[in-house]
């Protein structure tokens, strides 16, 4: 077995993982706090990369365009919450998925008119272009970055969640939202800082992966169905349920796309499983999802409180 | 003029049947058989709506996943074809029971859930299977499959030409039409829409309703695998690409547009969707924006859909009457 490419397809299980957490928590947070289906979420992911890609396009700075792309990311979401998402939070959630499929069809056809319809590649700095070698372990210096800031990300969020008064609120609003309004919370306040910071944090996970695949339209569409199926397995509401089940995923998904032939292939012939490993490691996630749904529909870690 | 139908509605679609009977003549007769293709196209995507609207409108259930019928159905075609089986009956039947079948399994899974889960677990299936479609290498997987020649039916049903297909979709069409009206005036579709506005009072009546809604929800998916059986034959090129997620979103779009829960609203929505997307896509490339914000516009300030206009026109004017 070679253990270099088992190393190397974990990390980025891990990358996967933690790019699908950035996503995810912002969902889960929308979902479980003002319980709106955001299927446009993936549309921020999008956002995020063409505006992270402008800023170095014009600056040549990498970091000037992620910290640009942060501050205007928080601001697309707000507008969108403010305009839009916030009329809908008592409606059906029917009405939640045709208006954010609308929101989709009006952002994949803005960032068209705006940028046109080639992809964007976004340069990396020489520093961030080499390779690490660790031993006989060769791993790009970019993609451990995504690593490191995905895990600072995820702790600065654990943090703000679990121990500040701010995070106190909004655990409380994903138990019982409706509490939180009659101790006199301002509720609206809450529910656009945490639309706004979804947004943020779903535009940074465009903007990590963009250097690498380059910005292009719709790139958030098949994402972010995969960033519901993280929300639903780690339990609607619960930002620790994101953090594990998008590793989970994130893990899955890269190692039975390696490895899953190998695996089948102790039971069946090879031909065999060459032809169904692709599509079942492709299912995979979602055959996780539905028994998630069919035996324990609270998700796997749920938020306090919930029933 | 007491034989015309009393009521606005009543009226318009009575017009747009009279309008859509001997469509392939005229537009024979007017050199523009381009128009046949498109209105084909449009009925053929009413026959699922039709099918969509019955769950979603009058079961309250809310399937994010239905495209992927459509594509069972459209490769119940494909497949057999690949090794040339042309028989339509083999066809039909391949449809009628995989649907049927797959809609058993997956919908005794996702009919335990409510509201928002069986929102996402009914797209998870629907992945499922657009990822086993596109993994399928023998048949053509994300590049597609060709199918040479429509199925084979006996001389007097033959699908062969446009202008029997049309009738082939036509006939469906209205099938679907009359067979939901039926269905949900009798005591399963009182079941069905009660337990849309009530599922506790309706078990306290003693109805099992996860049964009856799964029942429902099968009837539904094989309705569909018809719309992909047509369209496989129509189109002679069917791909993974048929039931991707935003396909199934465009087909709540489309009952929306008509009007949830209306019998004669999926059809006119879909008529409208599919016009509006050929002219405005004519008119300029970025015509997704227009459709979303009409999507948004719909949502936030038109309650009811084209159904639920035509009926705020009969109120009026009964009330001035």
């Amino acid at each position: 077995m070679d253990w270099n490419l088992l190393i190397t397809q974990l990390l980025n299980g891990l990358q996967l993982g933690l790019l699908l957490f950035l996503l995810a928590s912002g969902l889960t947070l929308i979902f479980g706090i003002m319980d709106f289906i955001n299927l446009s979420h993936g549309s921020f992911y999008m956002i995020g990369a063409y505006f992270c890609g402008s800023v170095v396009a014009r600056s040549g700075s990498f970091l000037a365009g992620v910290l640009f792309g942060l501050v205007g990311m928080f601001a697309v979401g707000a507008l969108v919450e403010w305009f839009i998402a916030r009329k809908l939070y008592r409606s059906d959630h029917l009405d939640h998925v045709l208006v954010t499929f609308g929101l989709i069809l009006i952002f994949d056809t803005l960032v068209h008119l705006i940028w046109g319809a080639a992809g964007m590649a976004i340069p990396l700095p020489d520093v961030l272009n080499g390779q690490i070698t660790l031993g006989s372990l060769v791993f790009p210096v970019y993609r451990t970055l995504i690593i490191v800031a995905g895990l600072l990300v995820a702790a600065i969020l654990f943090v703000l969640v679990t121990k500040t008064r701010l995070g106190m609120l909004i655990r409380a609003g994903a138990s019982n939202r409706s509490m939180v309004e009659a101790l006199g919370i301002n509720i609206n306040r809450l529910f656009l800082f945490v639309f706004a910071l979804g947004a943020a944090m779903a535009g940074l996970a465009g903007m990590l992966i963009a250097p690498i695949t380059e910005a292009s339209i719709g790139m958030g569409n098949d994402i972010i169905i995969v960033a519901f199926v993280v929300v639903i397995v780690g339990g609607i509401g619960s930002v620790k349920g994101a953090f594990y089940a998008a590793l989970i995923l994130g893990l899955i998904d890269t190692m039975s796309r390696s490895y899953l032939d190998v695996v089948l292939n102790l039971a069946m012939p090879v031909t065999y499983a060459e032809t169904a490993a692709p599509a079942l490691s492709a299912m995979l996630i979602y055959i996780l999802m539905a028994a998630v749904l069919a035996f324990r529909p609270q998700g796997l870690f749920p938020p306090a409180g919930m029933k | 003029m007491n034989w015309l139908p009393q009521t606005i509605s009543g009226r318009v679609y009575t017009a747009v049947l009279l309008i859509l009977a001997p469509a392939p003549f005229v537009f024979e007769w007017i050199n523009q058989p381009f128009y046949l293709d498109l209105l084909s196209r449009a009925l053929i995507l009413a026959i699922a709506v039709v099918s969509l609207n019955l769950i979603l409108g009058f079961g309250g259930m809310v399937s994010l996943g239905h495209a992927a019928y459509i594509g069972i159905g459209a490769y119940s075609v494909g497949i057999p074809s690949y090794y040339d089986y042309y028989n339509g009956w083999l066809h039909l039947g391949l449809a009628l029971s995989i649907s049927a079948a797959f809609a058993f399994v997956t919908g005794a899974i996702s009919l335990r859930t409510k509201g928002v889960y069986f929102i996402m677990i009914t797209m998870a299936f629907s992945q499922m299977v657009y990822f086993t479609f596109l993994s399928l290498e023998e048949y053509g997987a994300d590049d597609g499959l060709v199918i040479y020649s429509r199925s084979e039916f006996p001389e007097w049903l033959s699908m062969d030409g446009s202008t029997s297909l049309y009738y082939w979709i036509f006939g469906l069409l209205l099938l679907s039409l009359l067979f939901v009206r039926r269905l949900v005036h009798a005591r399963f579709g009182r079941v069905i829409v009660g337990s849309k506005f009530n599922e506790q009072r309706m078990q306290a009546l003693g109805f099992n309703t996860y049964r009856y809604r799964l029942v429902c929800y099968m009837i539904s998916a094989m309705m569909c695998s018809l719309a992909g059986m047509l369209l496989g034959n129509f189109t002679g090129f069917i791909s993974p690409d048929m039931i991707g997620w935003a396909r199934s979103g465009e087909l709540i779009f489309m009952v929306i547009i008509g009007g949830a829960g209306t019998f004669f609203g999926p059809l006119v929505g879909t008529i409208a969707f599919v016009l509006l997307e050929e002219f405005l896509s004519l008119i300029t490339v970025y015509w997704h924006l227009i459709f979303g914000v009409m999507l948004v516009a719909l949502v936030l300030f038109g309650k009811g859909g084209i159904d639920g206009w035509l009926s705020l026109l009969d109120r009026k004017r009964a009330g001035n009457g």
